[in-house]
């Protein structure tokens, strides 16, 4: 293969990968809270519809991007309201999260559908990324260099923060940090809005990024690509960046292996299709052979916080 | 003429029944017609032209129809379920609109025997099940001239949904029409296994670009695939089932146009005269069931009159594009010179022409 040619994949790769890691992330800092939201495709949705409806009438992919975020964070607090203070069942409610945003957010854009927007620009000048390996390393626009600093910012924060590791205690053991005196609905709340943000974000990436219109359902599942990463990445922010981008190349793989003949075409697409799910299995059955998955999880991740004293 | 008190209640009394016995009157013989369609109204392509077929029997008949709409609905058990709902809430007619409900309309229909169905690209018919469909490779034909004409790679790019006769039909068409202007055109196609995702969409347009070809076509829902031609600015694409030129402007050489809506009237007043019987239609452009979209202003005078030639040469029937002699991709003679294929060979198409890439 010509390096032009691989170049140009890692530059699909890169689109593909983006949406999926902001959302993951969001859903990583959230899962190790101790709350489990299954509304991340909804969330996605929303924000992709409040993304494009910014974009489309300021042709500002900035405000755009905030926007998204913002619906994301909204629609996470009807989560956060239902789960955290009336402590209702948390996998119910974030099922129920993605049917509303689908819902939502097909109502929001029924009458957006026939209308373009503008895709977000290169963050960096053009000239920079005139030659094939100064695209692949400047073409990109903002959210993509902005996922990879929050690759890094939230395990930072996780890891070496305090902050982060009341997040973390929050998450192992809520009935002892409530004990010693840290709000862990608070945290909780903080946490769910975060993760909101992060997925509206996400959502908003794909008209400003992937493809710029709206049509309804346009994440067409990767939400729950996310959810699944945070398993697969067994709750670690760099575990996840790799996770993210081997999920991404292996989509981009089978449209480039489908559409250049050669060697890699020689796979049926029936199992290209199936290869993100195969490498979940393998990884899920690598980590249970370690036997660290289970330490891994977060203890109180999906049980509603009820103080005891 | 003096008006007394009584004349008066009298006149406006059969004044106001006369309404109240016209709504009853009509409203035994209101039709209701149900449609279920497998994506959004709003895709700008495949549903949202048969919304639009929709719309146009309403407009068309008024008072005499009433339409109900399910979009977004699945292949599979959840199309059983809104087919079942649709019958049970009255409609006497269900327009069934993607191929992959064809088994669930066979089922439901044996259970509401004085329902009329109307499945739309499918092949099992029944007592009460009727078959509709477009013949959409005469727009590809049209579509292939212009890409012959002007593709300087010789290289189109397919975006399939799913290798299904309609599909590998049109793919075929595309290459046919394109080899009879330049015999080096090939056309490669990618499967992407779903109708409406426009993300990947767009990112099989990417890989096939990035891999050459300079056209691209599409059987999927939306316009993603032209947005991204437009961004690469490769010499262009094709609107499917809409005119998509909204999104790509300068891109979009030209679109096939479903226009459902003169089969659906003709179905409608059949059922309200009723005189309905299961038909297994196929039209074109001839019967208008097929439009070409505006040509772009980049198409050249002479390319546009090249594919106005094979447009009008269907219509008047001296021009089919399925006519021997026609070889498969392996080189074997499938089709004898001078041989038309058969609709029953065309709705059967399982196999690819000279010049199309063998899909993975």
């Amino acid at each position: 293969m010509e390096l032009t040619l691989v170049l140009a994949i890692l530059v699909t790769v890169v689109g593909a990968s983006t949406p999926i890691l902001l959302a993951a992330l969001g859903e990583l800092v959230v899962e190790r809270a101790g709350v489990l939201n299954l509304g991340v495709e909804g969330m996605m949705l929303i924000g992709a519809i409040a993304g494009f409806v910014v974009q489309f009438h300021t042709g500002n992919p900035y405000l755009a991007l905030l926007a998204g975020a913002a619906a994301g964070l909204c629609a996470s607090l009807i989560f956060g309201f239902l789960t955290l203070s009336l402590s209702a069942n948390q996998t119910a409610t974030g099922l129920a999260l993605t049917i509303f945003g689908t819902g939502f957010s097909a109502l929001a854009g029924a009458s957006y559908s026939a209308r373009p927007v503008t895709l977000m620009q290169p963050l960096f000048p053009l000239e920079l990324a005139t030659h094939p390996v100064g695209k692949v390393i400047f073409g990109y626009a903002f959210p993509i260099y902005f996922a990879f600093f929050m690759v890094v910012a939230i395990w930072y924060f996780l890891h070496r923060t305090r902050a982060g590791l009341i997040l973390r205690a929050v998450g192992e053991n809520d009935q002892s940090a409530h004990s010693i005196g840290y709000s862990v609905i608070g945290v909780r709340y903080l946490a769910v809005m975060f993760g909101g943000a992060m997925a509206g974000l996400a959502g908003a990436c794909f008209p400003l990024l992937l493809t710029p219109q709206w049509a309804e359902r346009m994440t067409a599942g990767r939400g729950w690509i996310a959810v699944a990463l945070v398993v697969f990445a067994s709750w670690k922010p760099f575990r996840l960046l790799a996770g993210a981008y081997l999920f991404g190349l292996v989509m981009t793989m089978e449209l480039y292996a489908k559409a250049g003949g050669g060697p890699l075409s020689a796979i049926p697409s029936e199992l290209w299709a199936a290869l993100p799910y195969l490498a979940t299995v393998i990884v899920l059955v690598l980590i249970s052979i370690r036997r660290d998955a289970t330490t891994n999880a977060p203890a109180c991740l999906g049980k509603p916080f009820l103080p005891s004293n | 003429m003096t008006l007394s008190r009584r004349s008066f209640v009298k006149v406006g009394g059969a004044a106001l029944t006369l309404p109240l016995l016209g709504s009853t009157a009509f409203a035994q013989e209101k039709l209701k017609i149900g449609f279920i369609y497998v994506g959004s109204i709003n895709d700008n392509g495949y549903n949202y032209a048969h919304n639009q077929g929709r719309i146009f029997v309403e407009e068309s008949l008024g008072d005499a129809v009433e339409t109900v709409f399910v979009e977004n609905v699945p292949e599979g058990p959840d199309c059983e379920r809104v087919l079942r709902e649709l019958a049970q809430q009255g409609c006497k007619l269900i327009f069934a609109t993607s191929f992959g409900f064809g088994d669930s309309v066979i089922k439901v229909a044996q259970q509401f025997p004085d329902i009329a169905f109307e499945h739309a690209t499918g092949y099992m018919k029944a007592d009460n099940v009727g078959l509709y469909n477009a013949r959409f490779y005469e727009g590809r034909a049209v579509c292939g001239t212009i890409a012959g004409h002007m593709s300087v790679t010789g290289k189109a790019g397919y975006i399939g949904s799913f290798p299904i006769p309609e599909v590998v039909m049109g793919i075929n068409a595309l290459a046919l029409s394109g080899r009879k202007i330049n015999p080096e055109f090939t056309v490669k196609p990618v499967y992407i296994s779903t109708w409406n995702d426009p993300a990947k969409e767009a990112d099989a347009a990417r890989a096939m670009i990035d891999q050459g070809i300079d056209i691209v076509a599409q059987h999927t829902d939306g316009p993603a695939a032209l947005q991204v031609a437009a961004e690469r600015g490769i010499v262009g694409g094709f609107g499917q089932g809409a005119d998509m030129s909204a999104f790509a402007p300068e891109t979009q050489l030209t679109a096939i146009i479903d226009h459902w809506g003169p089969h659906y009237l003709a179905s409608a007043q059949a059922v309200l005269d009723g005189n309905w019987t299961p038909g297994d239609t196929w039209e074109g452009l001839k019967e208008d069931v097929v439009q070409m979209g505006p040509y772009n202003e980049k198409v050249p005078a002479d390319v546009v009159a090249a594919a106005e030639a094979v447009r009008t040469g269907q219509i008047d029937g001296s021009f089919h594009i399925f006519t021997g002699p026609i070889n498969d991709n392996t080189g074997t003679e499938r089709v004898a010179a001078g041989v038309v294929m058969t609709d029953a060979e065309l709705l059967s198409m399982d196999w690819y022409v000279e010049g199309v890439e063998q899909p993975a």
